[in-house]
């Protein structure tokens, strides 16, 4: 059974994406002065919230478990010894 | 029971007969080893697990009770060859006399390492090792999960080498047994169940290291076809650096060992913060050489004027740059830690470049005639010259001049 590929807007793929993009965009130097500025704004913040998720981010661990009806659950966990 | 010698005379019921037999063999055969091939393998809803052990001309009846099948270090299948332990007994009830198995073991490594060559040619065959089945593995994985055992290194290693490297994931362990009687069957249905469960972007399924009869299950058919699958991208751990199990050949990615999985899986997050930095550099450089020559333009349209134009299209201009300086102090506002006070030097620049706030600052602009002058050397003593301020124009005549040296 295939697994649907879910569009995740902000994941941090898509923001490494938009801010190669960007940063492409503004090397070629073709864009008007206005239009640099919202996209180095744009750029600046994606950057930011990309370092923030490497930084911040903490892994998170869960147990993959089966009831006896068959249903699944997920279980937050400890780091294993 | 103890064997008692068999009357002619007497009259023995079925029971009575049965029960001797069953003494007699009991004892004559209470410990034995017995070669042969299985077959007619079946296992119960009780746990039970019946077979026949055979050759070419005779076969036995065999059980292995639920209770002793965690003694097994592998899943026993028809065709297979083994030498079984245990005692012979009678199924008083059925009147058939069986083999009650106490250990089981395939007859050699040999024995094992045929059934791998084969199932391995078997499975290529099929088309199981394709690699245009092959599927990529996404690049930053949001949510992985694992198959492996809830003990021991493998699992202990993989989250922190995963932890260390890029930690905005989600780990999902699905505790099996790597090893021993159904283990294969347990890593088979954890495949299906995390499929089935969706949402997951990649599964790393494997052990440490260990014997080939301890990583058997990762040979077995019923884990490669359960691999083979998999909609969700399979990388293979198992143990071995040098030896490859089948699931290794079916698995979308073979990593040599769990901790190498860790490692393929995930980038690293230092690569990533260089190429951040990297991003935020060159924007801040390409930003800047925009800002230089809308200011340089400018100053030039500033510096070329002559006081002799009307009050308002010198206001006009002036309102011109501070438009532009405006628009630049709005980006410049922002100061993010990234870019560590080039803003603020970015700023102070652009203030100083602003002819309002040079003025205000106690500078003038002197002009002589129509002309701005911008250095001591162009007047003479004597001459007349007009002195903006920021407020007002003041005339004078030039009594002294002092140049820097090299004048």
């Amino acid at each position: 059974m295939p697994v649907p590929k879910k569009e995740k807007k902000d994941s941090f793929e898509s923001s490494l994406k938009r801010l190669e993009q960007i940063v492409e965009t503004l090397e070629r130097g073709e864009v008007p002065l206005e239009e640099a500025l919202s996209m180095y704004e744009e750029g600046i913040q994606l950057s930011k919230q990309c370092v923030e998720k490497l930084t911040r981010a903490e892994l998170k661990l869960k147990t993959f478990l089966k009831e006896v009806d068959g249903t699944f659950k997920l279980q937050n966990d400890e780091p294993p010894e | 029971m103890t064997a008692t010698a068999l009357s002619q005379s007497h009259v023995y019921s079925v029971s009575e007969i049965t029960r001797l037999i069953r003494g007699t063999l009991e004892n004559q055969f209470s410990d034995v080893r017995i070669q042969g091939e299985i077959s007619n393998f079946k296992q119960h809803t009780s746990g039970h697990v019946y077979f026949t052990i055979k050759d070419e001309s005779a076969q036995i009846a065999a059980v292995l009770w639920r209770s002793r099948t965690t003694s097994i270090q592998f899943t026993p299948q028809d065709g297979m060859k083994v030498v079984a332990f245990g005692r012979i007994t009678v199924y008083e009830t059925r009147g058939i006399y069986q083999l009650d198995v106490r250990q089981l073991q395939p007859v050699g490594i040999g024995e094992l390492q045929l059934a791998f060559e084969q199932l391995k040619e078997n499975l290529m065959k099929e088309g199981l090792f394709d690699a245009s089945h092959k599927k990529p593995l996404p690049k930053y994985p949001k949510t992985i999960g694992i198959i492996t055992s809830p003990t021991g290194a493998a699992i202990r290693d993989m989250v922190n080498i995963i932890g260390r490297r890029f930690p905005p994931v989600e780990l999902i362990i699905a505790p099996v047994q790597v090893q021993g009687y159904g283990a294969a069957q347990e890593i088979a249905q954890a495949l299906r169940d995390l499929n089935s469960y969706g949402g997951i972007d990649v599964i790393i399924v494997g052990r440490g290291g260990g014997s080939l009869e301890d990583l058997w299950a990762f040979n077995e058919e019923i884990v490669a076809r359960a691999i083979y699958e998999s909609a969700i991208p399979v990388v293979s751990a198992v143990g071995h650096e040098v030896d490859t199990s089948i699931s290794d050949f079916v698995a979308d990615l073979r990593a040599p060992t769990p901790s190498a999985a860790a490692e393929l899986i995930v980038p690293n997050r230092l690569d990533l913060l260089d190429i951040l930095r990297n991003s935020c550099y060159t924007m801040t450089q390409r930003l800047r050489e925009g800002v230089e020559s809308e200011r340089n333009r400018v100053r030039y349209l500033i510096e070329s004027y002559s006081f002799n134009q009307p009050r308002d299209l010198v206001r006009q201009y002036s309102q011109r740059v501070d438009e532009a300086d405006r628009r630049m102090r709005n980006v410049l506002r922002h100061r993010f830690e990234v870019l560590h006070g080039k803003a603020e030097e970015l700023q102070k620049r652009m203030e100083s470049v602003n002819p309002e706030q040079i003025l205000r600052r106690g500078y003038v602009i002197v002009y002589r005639g129509d002309t701005v002058v911008s250095s001591a050397r162009r007047i003479s003593v004597r001459d007349l010259v007009r002195m903006k301020f920021h407020d007002g124009v003041v005339r004078s005549r030039v009594e002294a001049k002092e140049t820097d040296a090299g004048a």
